[in-house]
């Protein structure tokens, strides 16, 4: 369910990083809190984003949520295909469901990310 | 809401919720599923079949004794007198400056016994109200707080009468919109109402809390060949959001009065004197000044309550409720705006995040079933 070389927070995003820049998304877990999403507000490209500041928003029929920015940098890339389909991020959270790419600023920001079994015993613990 | 550490209160079904799986929330001090199988298909689960909600969080006062109608008609704004026994009607509770403390049904149990169903948040504000208004004005009536006496479940949708019909030995047929009887559900007495907070045919079944389970379970499984399914908070909000029935704390509050919120047609100013009438009859002579109107979204973006509305620029009124309807299938929602702005195809803009979105007004409620 979880993949093992992404990374992970408390606030439920995941960062998968390749070649420096960092695929940011929310997990498995957060979908399913939210329920059905119906809304999703992308940050801009260029948007210089902070570690653990909101640089997105996922609204349910219920409820907007803050998405946090798992790492810092500026976004390279985003998933522009959310914005008529917010439903994949139910259906494919952590693959086709990806928010946004954040090309890091501070690299040694991830080692303070949670593993996948930090994550997973975090879930269980919660 | 205060901030306590009071446990959260639970319903009789607190375990059968959990065991369903449902999402539970803390919703007024009460521990609440707000969606089980998921928000959209609970609500039009509703409009196009059944649904069977736990509401029993809700409050129920009994008044009783010789002058219990008079109590009744002094605290609250419809006409109590005009209902025959086994007739409910939708009634508000009102402050002396003509706000609102709370909005609630008035069932007429007998010639002095009034049964009414209030918001589960607001229970205890309520009987106060009630209770030191009868002492105030000596009324010779007894206030009771039934709450603790009664669990509640509504089957709401279409098909709720067929589901009904299977567990109980009380005509249905007989029982018309906003009136009641009593009968046994599955075995259990019950007072079975047809009333609702969906827009929907349905029925509110008030019972002992020990049968709650039970017939819960009964429920579910004589409504199986309806389709029946078990409903949260979440789409509870939805259905009555699409009908524009009004929601304490967001449509109407203790700032608040009848007229703006469009409920002039719960408010009976000829049946002599009640709390809240004097500033009535004042607003209504100085004419009010803000009023509830609908909208429709039309840019990008989900008006949420409390959010800023613009119109031309400058700041006009705020949003009560607001979100994706899933009948209607738009971004609906419902504002304050000044008197003279309120009026369908106004074009006003909701502020998401600081982010104008257009919208457009329209005329309240977005959905009426067929009847």
């Amino acid at each position: 369910m979880y993949p093992d070389n992404y990374r992970y927070t408390k606030e439920h995003e995941w960062v998968h990083v390749e070649a420096g820049a960092g695929t940011v998304g929310i997990t498995d877990h957060a979908q399913h809190e939210l329920g059905d999403i119906v809304f999703v507000e992308l940050p801009k490209l260029g948007a210089k984003v902070e570690q653990g500041k909101q640089f997105a928003v996922v609204e349910s029929v219920k409820a907007a949520s803050d998405i946090f920015a798992p790492v810092s940098g500026e976004v390279i890339a985003i998933n522009d295909a959310l914005t008529n389909a917010p439903e994949t991020l139910n259906g494919d959270p952590h693959g086709a469901g990806w928010i946004a790419k954040i090309k890091l600023s501070s690299p040694e920001e991830v080692d303070r990310l949670l593993s996948i079994s930090d994550y997973q015993t975090y879930l269980g613990a919660e | 809401m205060t901030a306590s550490a009071a446990p959260l209160k639970k319903t009789p079904l607190n375990a059968v919720h959990r065991e369903m799986g449902a999402k539970m929330v803390d919703f007024g001090g009460w521990d609440m599923p707000v969606e089980y199988s998921g928000l959209v298909q609970e609500h039009k689960g509703v409009r196009e079949r059944v649904g069977l909600f736990d509401v029993s969080h809700m409050g129920e006062i009994v008044i009783s004794g010789p002058q219990a109608l008079e109590l009744t008609q002094y605290v609250t704004t419809n006409d109590a007198s005009k209902l025959k026994h086994g007739q409910a009607q939708y009634s508000s509770l009102l402050y002396g400056h003509g706000g609102f403390v709370d909005d609630i049904l008035v069932h007429r149990v007998d010639d002095h016994v009034f049964f009414l169903c209030v918001n589960a948040s607001n229970q205890d504000k309520d009987f106060e109200h009630i209770l030191s208004t009868a002492r105030e004005k000596k009324f010779d009536a007894m206030v009771e707080d039934a709450g603790p006496r009664y669990a509640q479940l509504a089957i709401q949708g279409p098909k709720a009468s067929d589901v009904l019909r299977k567990l109980t030995d009380a005509d249905l047929g007989a029982v018309k919109r906003y009136h009641f009887t009593h009968g046994k559900v599955s075995g259990a007495e019950a007072m079975i109402a047809r009333t609702g907070y969906t827009g929907e045919d349905g029925w509110e079944i008030y019972v002992e809390p020990k049968e709650a389970e039970r017939l819960w379970r009964e429920i579910m499984e004589a409504g199986r060949e309806q389709g029946i399914i078990a409903a949260g908070l979440g789409a509870r909000n939805t259905l009555r959001m699409e009908s524009a029935m009004p929601l304490y704390g967001h449509e109407i509050s203790a700032s608040i009065t009848p007229w703006e919120a469009g409920l002039d047609w719960i408010v009976k100013l000829d049946k002599g004197d009640f709390l809240g009438r004097d500033a009535l009859v004042q607003q209504k002579e100085k004419g009010i000044t803000r009023k509830l109107i609908g909208f429709e979204v039309q840019g990008r973006g989900i008006a949420r309550d409390g959010y800023e509305v613009f119109i031309d620029g400058v700041a006009a009124g705020w949003v009560t409720s607001g979100g994706p309807a899933p009948t209607v299938g738009k971004n609906l929602g419902m504002c304050y705006l000044p008197v003279q702005e309120a009026v369908p195809g106004r074009a006003i803009e909701v502020m998401v995040r600081g982010r104008a979105v257009e919208a457009v007004t329209v005329p309240i409620p977005f959905y009426k079933r067929a009847r």
